[in-house]
């Protein structure tokens, strides 16, 4: 079960106030009517899957129910950081695995995880 | 293949059950196959089954990474029914539906199919105008199916609480008296056994690293166990689809997402069919042994983790407590996780791919165990002749760029 940080309540609060709302930074074509076909069903269906660090757009839906962003790790489930709409993810996947191989010092490790917004699994 | 039968059974006996054969070989990859299955859950080995049996394709491989029927296939609650909306879908899971029928015959080994019917029930009349709708449709197409009113549910089930007072009141349910049930495993080990006989290499402890592609055509896979080349590769990797194809460079419309399910302690024979509810969202039915057999929906976040959230379990037990009061105290003994691919149209893909010779069956979503035989069977067909099955067809990914969707969240309903 997650324990979610809300950046506009700033407070963790529970998974059941929270819904998952799929791939974050998906932008409506500029021009949806200039689209070919192929352009417009990859803009409503096809989503990256990956298996790994995921940027997903999760809604506060019993709370403020504003919209906001959280990068988490498909397979761990861990939650690395939490950020509002309109801001750029600070971790990304070619990150995450630069941070990975640099984890043996420890030091390193310690300081940048304390800089993430902590969403431990309860 | 040593033949399974009763009075092998005693003969057995005899030997104090010692002497049994291993059920099927741990070959050594070769060089090169015809056909190559990348996953070794039901539908691959039943691809892998009806490749040899029926199109004369034996020289295939199996390549699991885990071992066979350990994923999905072994986290299912075994459900099989085919009473789904439309005409494609309806053709394809009524296909698998005649094959269960004759299934354990067919592969000498008893996959415990159990024909104790399927009841969707409603609960309020928008339920109940999509349920006369469905098995309208399903008649229309050859698939048994009656709607029930309450009365006819109370007596088919007399330990639900259909009465008036309930929260969300069953007002009838539709009934499809062929689906029911069957052993999961036994489905895996099954086809397993009866494709190795046939000549199937199963490679388990083999992962998948990679696909060798040259000029728009796959030629082969990189595996942990070396490179093994072979002209036709069918990809059947369920919640790990989206994986393989990015490694091809294919895109897929799938989101993997954990699906859990979960069993009560034995206890003894009350419930003899399978109940569903969309509306309460859950669904139950009580194995052999006397667990309960107990899911309901996918945590909605992505994952690969093979677990999922408290509160999806908790939902999923108050559904069930509030359709069967008299389970309240019945407590649960196990809880487990899959990685289920969903489609947007939850509908599976059973596809070619700009790769030549790289073909995908994946996206069954929250319901692929009931298709298995279908799946197997079609998937097998259009490998064999290069060119997708009629039934198939319409199940291309193409769609999700045409347009010419499969909506069956109706009947797919509660996740299963």
């Amino acid at each position: 079960m997650f324990y979610i940080f809300c950046p506009y309540c700033g407070e963790h609060r529970e998974e059941e106030e929270f819904h998952p709302k799929g791939q974050a930074h998906i932008s409506r074509p500029a021009d949806p009517e200039a689209t070919s076909d192929e352009e417009w069903g990859d803009y409503l269906f096809f989503r990256d899957n990956p298996r790994g660090v995921h940027h997903e757009l999760w809604v506060h839906a019993v709370g403020c129910r504003k919209f906001f962003n959280i990068t988490r790790h498909t397979v761990s489930y861990e939650i690395l950081e939490v950020y509002k709409m309109g801001e750029q993810p600070s971790i990304t996947a070619e990150h995450y695995a630069a941070q990975q191989g640099a984890a043996s010092a420890d030091k390193e490790r310690n300081a940048s995880q304390a800089k993430h917004q902590e969403g431990v699994r309860a | 293949m040593q033949r399974y039968s009763g009075f092998g059974l005693v003969k057995h006996a005899l030997s104090h059950h010692e002497n049994w054969e291993r059920q099927w070989r741990n070959p050594t990859p070769k060089k090169a196959y015809d056909v190559i299955i990348v996953g070794g859950g039901g539908h691959g080995l039943a691809t892998a089954y009806y490749l040899a049996k029926e199109f004369g394709v034996t020289n295939v491989a199996v390549i699991e990474k885990g071992w066979l029927g350990g994923g999905n296939t072994a986290r299912n609650t075994t459900i099989v029914r085919s009473n789904y909306l439309w005409d494609e879908s309806a053709a394809l899971y009524e296909h698998a539906m005649k094959l269960w029928e004759g299934l354990s015959q067919d592969i000498n080994y008893n996959v415990m199919f159990s024909q104790r019917g399927v009841l969707n029930v409603g609960h309020t009349l928008q339920d109940m105008r999509d349920i006369q709708r469905r098995v309208n449709a399903n008649r229309l197409n050859g698939i048994d199916g009656e709607v029930l009113d309450a009365k006819g549910v109370q007596e088919l089930v007399p330990i639900m609480d259909c009465s008036k007072n309930a929260r969300y009141p069953v007002m009838g349910a539709s009934w499809q008296p062929r689906a029911g049930v069957a052993r999961h495993d036994a489905v895996a080990w099954g086809y397993a056994r009866a494709a190795d006989a046939l000549g199937v290499d199963l490679l388990q402890n083999t992962e998948v690293t990679g696909f060798k592609i040259r000029d728009g055509q796959v030629y082969g896979v990189h595996t942990n166990r070396g490179d093994i080349e072979a002209k036709t590769v069918g990809c059947v990797t369920a919640g790990n689809s989206g994986v393989m194809a990015k490694m091809a460079g294919i895109k897929l419309p799938l989101e993997s997402h954990p699906l859990q399910a979960l069993v009560s302690e034995p206890i003894k024979p009350v419930l003899d069919t399978v109940v569903m509810s969309n509306h309460v969202h859950g669904y139950i039915s009580q194995s052999d042994k006397g667990d309960l057999v107990i899911g309901a929906g996918i945590d909605g976040y992505n994952g690969y983790g093979q677990r999922g959230s408290y509160p999806t379990v908790e939902h999923t037990l108050q559904a069930i407590v509030e359709m069967f009061p008299i389970f309240s105290r019945v407590r649960m003994n196990r809880q487990w996780g899959g990685i289920v691919d969903t489609c947007p149209d939850a509908c599976p893909i059973l596809s070619k791919t700009k790769v030549k010779g790289l073909y995908f069956n994946c996206g069954w979503g929250t319901g692929g165990f009931k298709a298995t035989p279908g799946s197997g069977h079609v998937f097998a067909a259009s490998l064999a002749k290069g060119e997708m099955h009629p039934i198939a067809k319409p199940f291309s990914i193409d769609r999700f760029n045409t347009g010419a969707l499969i909506d069956e969240h109706g009947a797919a309903g509660v996740a299963h």
